[in-house]
């Protein structure tokens, strides 16, 4: 497996090989299905959605609905207004949603396609709307697209009625539907009425009912998406992913807002928290303190297994930040940590939590590929590997014990609908690692030296 | 929920009794297409070959979704299930990214080990539209390191998923193509095999076992070494009809293979594909003895059948793959398994295929070309499909509707091809349909 990998690094500029990250209609179609009774729609070829739409059926074991202007060779030549015209007439008249949520790709952006004067001359049904957001491929990531879409929402949808609606926008960022409920969750026993948005939960964690509707019942609904301007206050989760639309709702509507990690771990799970009751102004209950309690509890009693265990984690920015605090506060050494997504914030960020906690030796880099992470490992290896899928094939070829977090995971079970958020969340991650750590010392371990106790 | 069908899709649908089914057509804007695009199609037929390097020219994505997609087995190198790209920024967009793409192929040239023999360069969407000029680097590859270099100018937006087939067609024929006048050899390659599973192997092994020797695959399983003796075959042997009876026709004019068209899925095509191998090819004794081995290995298999077929005679299927060849070698394994088949739909099957379709199927059963999710729901609940057999984008649909599913796509995970094949077919259909979690979902919350 993976005969090819050298263990030389040299620097390549132009050759990218094995991407930690893919492109902004991803981001900006996933971003749309948070929202309820929404079709995300993909200005660009077939191709494009459909790949889209796989990767995530892929991801959360759903499916994943999106319509597509399928460019022909006229449409790259003329542009793409006829397509979007009849593919919004086609989508109002037979799939019938309260909202279509455009996109563009690389193909719409560089023919130069205006979407925003199309959809203005488009004949919308009464009391449904089109929004729509610029997502060129060749710009940033997935990442990119996701808050170009919530911002593309906020744009043609926000008001500031004058009136207060007491909420707390909270924007959960890039996670899983089984997040979005813990952060929920968090936020009810705070005390505190929120608005989430995006919210996939409900949408791509659909029960099973027997029946198949195109729009579950989950998503943020688009009168919550309207009122985020009446909204007192605002958690942005995820520092890299959640500063772009918070800004934009502070500089539209004056909404004041905390930009906060992704609550993974002790420390940011209390960030959260501790914004929270500013928002509500309770103290916090029991049942959380519990619960924070039982994960302090689980790092003690686990502690003597992971101090000083060295890890790779990769994947998408803040998650990894998220991840590589956990695992600092498991006394491991989180010795390689990059993410795809150009974005230097991250390295930054990372090297400060290196800081923080004293680790030395320790490379965390924005903009790499799995390759190079490869390379890396081969030089000087790790106990244990955190990331999406695209990690496996890594950590077959040098046999190391590997955590699947954060997007895509395409070949595991139920991880969309657990967390990895929050104090819960704290306690999956950790039981996850360490039992990885342990299976691997049973497995490995001599006949004299294996336990049944460890 | 009630969903109307679009005016314009009103062509692709049929059933016995009405017109033919039209296909081969552009699907419609707004649509939910299940369809996919040029680069695709070229991406997933030339993909398998295992020691090529294939470098997606454009922004990142094309790369990222097609990195290890297709469960296309080697015994050999595994460069392919690495994804390669340029991964172009604005600035390349603006400024054209023909530059990028002769610094990746550089540096591939001064890192890779073992050196590469092969490189494909896939252009996406962007490339043509920028003014790259593809074909020119890849000819300055050639010459600079004396290497193959082929592109395949494939923007997502210049036909569908059929057209990238022929893509990949020519860009075999523009591999091949210098070793045409090579002495002739007996033998066959197997063409529009992609090895998912092995499935490629177990057909070598049959005719290895006739004693029928295969010259070359293509592409599952190949490499370039392999590759080049193509032209020297007797006989070449179409699978997958749809991606490559293009190819098996360019080299019979142009390099004087001929071809037969085979499906080695189910018992009656297995069968009658290996007698027609063996008959095409005119040494009696093989014709014999593939008659002998059909024979055998249908004894084998059919105690297999009559074992689940108490569990699955008068089940329905829903059937929505990929080439109307599949398509029908299907219908006919649901026919020997006592099993109906209410719904067919395929993504790029072509009209002679339909006209067998319609042949072999019931008066009632609904015919789909370019179906969409919307489409399948309705039929499937409709006529009350016990199973779906479909791919990755079907699965969670066919499970929402409370109906059984068979990937008989990229992610199917056991071979289900040939006589072993079919065992693995039967007892999937019957794990599906039959599993105890149906219970819980047909009847709701108890």
């Amino acid at each position: 497996m993976m005969d090819l990998t050298p263990k030389e690094v040299k620097e390549r500029s132009a050759l990218r090989v094995n991407p930690c990250k893919t492109c902004q209609p991803v981001g900006a179609m996933f971003a749309a299905l948070g929202v309820h009774g929404c079709m995300p729609h993909s200005h660009g070829s077939q191709g494009c959605c459909s790949y889209h739409r796989t990767v995530l059926s892929r991801h959360f074991k759903e499916p994943a609905v999106a319509s597509s202007s399928s460019f022909t060779e006229g449409a790259s030549v003329f542009g793409g207004r006829s397509n979007i015209t009849t593919a919004a007439k086609n989508i109002f008249d037979i799939y019938n949603p309260d909202v279509i949520a455009v996109h563009t790709t690389c193909l719409s952006e560089t023919i130069g396609d205006d979407l925003a004067s199309y959809l203005m001359d488009i004949d919308v049904p009464q009391g449904k709307v089109m929004v729509h957001c610029n997502t060129p491929s060749y710009v940033g990531s997935h990442i990119n697209g996701f808050y170009n879409m919530m911002m593309g929402f906020m744009n043609y949808l926000t008001k500031k009625s004058g009136t207060s609606n007491e909420k707390t926008a909270v924007f959960p960022g890039w996670v899983n539907p089984g997040d979005i409920r813990e952060l929920k969750r968090i936020a009810s026993l705070m005390n505190v009425d929120t608005t989430f948005f995006p919210d996939q939960s409900g949408v791509l964690d659909a029960p099973m009912t027997g029946k198949y509707v195109m729009y579950p019942e989950g998503g943020t609904t688009l009168d919550e998406i309207k009122g985020l301007g009446d909204c007192e206050g605002l958690i942005a989760l995820g520092e890299i992913i959640g500063i772009e639309p918070a800004e934009l709702l502070k500089k539209k509507w004056k909404v004041p807002y905390a930009l906060l990690p992704m609550p993974i771990g002790v420390t940011y799970t209390d960030l959260y928290i501790s914004e929270l009751r500013k928002q509500s102004k309770t103290e916090v209950p029991g049942e959380l303190e519990k619960e924070r309690g039982r994960l302090v509890d689980l790092l003690l009693d686990s502690h003597q297994y992971t101090y000083q265990k060295k890890v790779a984690i990769f994947g998408d920015p803040d998650v990894v930040i998220g991840l590589t605090s956990l695992v600092l506060e498991m006394g491991m050494i989180p010795k390689y940590v990059i993410t795809g997504t150009p974005k230097e914030e991250f390295t930054r960020k990372i090297n400060a939590l290196f800081d923080k906690y004293g680790v030395s030796d320790c490379v965390a880099k924005a903009n790499k590929d799995l390759f190079e992470l490869h390379q890396w490992i081969k030089n000087e290896t790790v106990d244990i590997m955190i990331g999406s899928t695209y990690g496996k094939q890594i950590a077959r070829a040098e046999d190391i014990p590997f955590i699947r977090a954060g997007f895509p995971v395409l070949d595991r079970y139920g991880h969309p609908l657990l967390p990895i958020v929050g104090y819960i969340g704290a306690i999956r991650l950790v039981e996850q690692i360490t039992n990885a750590l342990l299976d691997r010392f049973d497995r490995d371990v001599s006949d004299e030296n294996f336990e049944i106790v460890l | 929920m009630n969903v109307s069908i679009l005016e314009e899709r009103k062509g692709s649908i049929a059933n016995k009794r009405g017109k033919g089914v039209s296909c081969e057509r552009e699907s419609v804007s707004g649509s939910v297409s299940q369809r996919a695009c040029v680069y695709c199609g070229a991406r997933v037929v030339l993909n398998p070959i295992t020691d090529a390097y294939h470098i997606v020219h454009g922004p990142i994505g094309c790369a990222s979704y097609t990195w290890d997609i297709r469960g296309s087995l080697t015994s050999g190198e595994d460069t392919y299930r690495n994804s390669f790209s340029t991964d172009l920024r604005e600035t390349d967009i603006v400024f054209g990214g023909a530059k990028k793409l002769t610094a990746a192929i550089d540096e591939l040239m001064e890192k890779a080990d073992p050196r590469p023999k092969l490189i494909f360069v896939y252009a996406t969407c962007i490339v043509g539209v920028i003014g790259d000029d593809v074909e020119a680097v890849c000819r300055m590859t050639e010459q600079k390191y004396g290497i193959r270099c082929i592109a395949v100018k494939a923007p997502g937006f210049s036909g569908t998923k059929s057209q990238g087939y022929k893509l990949a067609c020519d860009a075999i024929m523009t591999l091949i193509a210098p070793h045409k006048n090579q002495a002739k050899q007996f033998g066959v390659n197997i063409i529009g095999d992609y090895n998912l599973s092995g499935e490629m192997w177990i057909i070598k092994g049959y005719l290895a076992q006739i004693g029928i020797p295969v010259i070359s695959t293509i592409t599952g399983d190949s490499s370039y070494g392999k590759l080049i003796q193509a032209p020297s075959a007797t006989l070449n042997i179409v699978q997958c009809a749809g991606s490559s009876v293009y190819l098996a026709e360019r080299m019979q004019e142009e390099m004087d293979v001929p071809y037969i068209k085979v499906s080695f899925f189910g018992i009656e095509d297995t069968t009658s594909s290996l007698l027609r191998i063996a008959d095409a090819l005119g040494v009696p004794e093989l014709s014999q003895s593939a008659r002998a081995f059909a024979k055998k290995k249908t004894a084998e298999v059919l105690p297999i059948i009559e074992k689940y077929k108490p569990y699955l005679k008068g089940k329905k299927a829903a059937i929505f793959v990929g080439g109307g060849f599949k398509a029908i070698s299907l219908i006919r394994q649901f026919n020997e398994l006592g099993m109906k088949t209410v719904v067919v739909g395929t993504q790029t099957g072509k009209k002679d295929e339909y006209e067998i379709i319609g042949s072999i199927v019931d008066e009632d059963t609904i015919v789909l070309d370019d179906a969409n999710p919307a489409e399948l729901e309705r039929f499937m609940i409709e006529k009350q499909a016990d199973i779906l057999v479909g791919g990755v984008k079907e699965r969670p649909l066919a499970y929402k509707l409370g109906v059984a599913f068979c990937d008989h796509n990229h992610e199917r995970k056991h071979p289900l091809a040939g006589f072993a094949g079919i065992e693995n077919f039967v007892r999937e259909v019957h794990l599906s349909i039959n599993s105890p979690v149906w219970q819980y979902v047909k009847g709701g919350a108890a």
